[in-house]
């Protein structure tokens, strides 16, 4: 796909994601653990754009930009979710917000 | 393609130094007009050989060179990456906004025609809203990386109130956009040289006046200038979120805020009022609406537009320097009520009733 | 394939080199605040790949929507919360152990299929490819349904996060 070949933009998406993964994994802190997600997010965001500039097809950006959309939308109630529960318990470490666990 | 790159380069260095030098101008004003205003004499002790040049040696030469030679203090508890990085985040985008501002129409050289804008991105007004949306994380790292009430609250009333006014920059944008049918700044300067009624050169401010106003707001407010200056308060925050900055550092926060000043006239000049354009003057020369035309060379054309662009940079930058002098601040919870229950639904209202007209009276639908 | 590298590809390998260890950065550093400044750089530069394969509107809206809206509101939440530098950032050793086996293990699984897969069928781009016009084109004919459920949807995301984030008074 000219200069540039697309299995390039794809593996560097599917490293992203695996960094993003391995975040959620390994960090106790939500906030942490929610700046992975977004990284995941926006490895999947390149993978489409790559294969819509291979396609010749508008799709896969269109695609992106509901993808931010929603990205956007989910990180304020994220967030919001998060203060509430740090109001609440005085912690962001997902260790000790536990309580719904047996 | 090294003449492409050359050019190029040319026309970003041109457009740096024309901001750099207005910039200094309206430090320069910002003194001078200050003491008129105010009924006094401003500073004019600094002198090269007795030669003190209404203070331009002060303001220009002596305060530089004074904050360059300031001992860098940065807090012991702070954190040194941030506290270094904030300043260079706070400039950088601000200049680099240049470069899809047009200084001028084309440029005919050795028989290549020049675009005069340093980047011809056609996406011009978006990436301008970017590098604003980019100049938050300037303030909001200043304030946490100092460690030090003054600077946090500084920091987080700044950052809230750019973000506030983002808002309503953009949608009174949208009118603009919705006038001129681009994204392109050149575009639009260019599309404000046809005339109305045969006479009237069609300037942004006849189209948007009220998309004038919110912008010009939202642009002081964006630049924290008073009567928004609340988060750098020189009488209650010490200085805000540039209290523990001393040095180099200070200056390069004191130049972003004269730089946003430029810019802000820039983006006011280009969109409201023509840009470089002079009113009938066309690439071949003067074409007067009642008769006559007065044939120029095209370097004589770019040099006229050039000027008028800098005049009325040079305008804009005064008129901001005089609303600061004149007007009180604003209490924060008067600054956000205006930001968010005044302009936001202004600007929504401006959008909807400019495209009601547009598809009205120029029949133009998708 | 790696006979000639032309510049654009050794660009590419550069900023990818980045990108990578601009995302490493935000998931393993003990400051939340470096982490928010580290996503910052990632997303400016995925930024520069989408002008790279003609995504100019999406490119500049990744800057103004996430590097310049969504990050700013991770390091307002930070800075309100006060989070210091953690001391225990991470679960123990063999958690870090296993997740990054499984991390490798998972690119290596996705690599290795994309390469195994089928090209999908190579075609040229049209001019004003990636504009706004296209995108905008594409957004209010083919896509008009979704188009007005996001913006639905953002207005409850709106609603609900000012209604979880008020102090609970009475």
């Amino acid at each position: 796909m000219g200069p540039t070949p697309l299995g390039w933009y794809l593996a560097l998406s599917a490293v992203l994601f695996a960094i993003g993964v391995l975040g959620v994994l390994v960090r106790r802190n939500v906030i942490i653990i929610f700046m992975a997600i977004e990284i995941m997010l926006n490895a999947v965001n390149l993978a489409f754009v790559a294969i819509a500039r291979s396609r010749g097809s508008m799709d896969g950006q269109v695609i992106v930009f509901f993808v931010m959309t929603v990205a956007a939308a989910e990180a304020a109630v994220g967030l919001a979710i998060i203060l509430a529960m740090f109001r609440n318990r005085e912690t962001t470490n997902a260790d000790e917000l536990a309580t719904l666990r047996w | 393609m090294a003449v492409d790159v050359a050019i190029a380069a040319a026309k970003a260095l041109f457009i740096v130094l024309l901001v750099v030098q207005v910039m200094g101008l309206g430090v320069f004003f910002e003194r001078k007009v200050s003491a008129l205003i105010q009924d006094r004499i401003g500073a004019n002790r600094a002198a090269i050989f007795g030669f003190a040049g209404l203070g331009l040696v002060n303001t220009l030469v002596a305060d530089p060179i004074k904050f360059l030679l300031k001992e860098d203090v940065v807090p012991a508890s702070s954190d040194r990456l941030l506290h270094s990085l904030a300043p260079i985040l706070s400039l950088v985008p601000v200049l680099v906004t240049f470069a899809v501002v047009p200084f001028g129409d084309v440029l005919e050289v050795g028989g290549r025609v020049v675009n005069l804008q340093a980047a011809e991105l056609s996406i011009g007004i978006l990436y301008v809203l970017a590098m604003v949306s980019l100049g938050v994380y300037g303030v909001v790292l200043a304030g946490w990386a100092s460690n030090s009430r003054w600077s946090l609250l500084g920091g987080i009333r700044g950052s809230a109130q750019m973000i506030s006014y983002e808002i309503a920059m953009g949608l009174a944008l949208i009118g603009i956009v919705l006038t001129y049918n681009t994204l392109d700044l050149q575009e639009m300067a260019r599309a404000q040289g046809t005339l109305l009624w045969g006479w009237l050169p069609a300037w942004g401010i006849l189209y948007q006046p009220i998309g004038f106003l919110i912008f010009m707001t939202a642009g002081i407010a964006e630049s924290k200038r008073i009567p928004f200056d609340l988060p750098e308060s020189e009488s209650e925050l010490v200085s805000g979120y540039f209290t523990e900055y001393s040095g180099p550092k200070h200056l390069m926060f004191m130049m972003s805020d004269f730089v946003e000043v430029v810019l802000v006239a820039a983006l006011v000049t280009t969109l409201f009022f023509g840009g470089w354009q002079i009113p009938w003057l066309y690439r071949d020369g003067f074409h007067f609406p009642f008769g006559g035309a007065v044939a120029l060379p095209s370097l004589a054309v770019a040099v006229l537009q050039v000027t008028s662009f800098a005049l009325k940079l040079v305008f804009f930058t005064w008129l901001q320097i005089v609303i600061r002098w004149t007007l009180p601040r604003f209490r924060y919870d008067q600054l956000m009520r205006l930001g968010w229950q005044g302009l936001l639904p202004l600007a929504l209202a401006n959008v909807v009733v400019s495209a009601l007209l547009i598809v009205l009276w120029s029949g133009r639908s998708a | 394939m790696v006979g000639a590298l032309g510049v654009s590809q050794v660009a590419f390998l550069i900023l990818a080199a980045l990108t990578v260890l601009s995302a490493l950065t935000v998931v393993v550093h003990r400051n939340p605040v470096h982490s928010a400044v580290a996503l910052v750089s990632t997303l400016c530069l995925l930024a520069l790949f989408f002008f790279a394969l003609d995504a100019q509107l999406v490119a500049i809206l990744q800057v103004i929507v996430y590097a310049g809206a969504i990050v700013v509101l991770f390091l307002f939440v930070i800075m309100l919360l006060n989070l210091q530098a953690q001391s225990r950032a991470t679960g123990g050793p063999l958690l870090v152990a296993a997740a990054t086996l499984g991390g490798v293990a998972l690119a290596g699984l996705v690599v290795s299929g994309l390469g195994r897969a089928a090209a999908p069928p190579a075609a040229g781009v049209g001019a004003g490819f990636g504009e706004t016009a296209a995108l905008a084109r594409e957004l209010f004919t083919a896509y008009l349904l979704p188009f007005e459920l996001t913006s639905l949807l953002l207005l409850v995301a709106i609603v609900g996060a000012v209604a979880l984030a008020k102090k609970a008074d009475g």
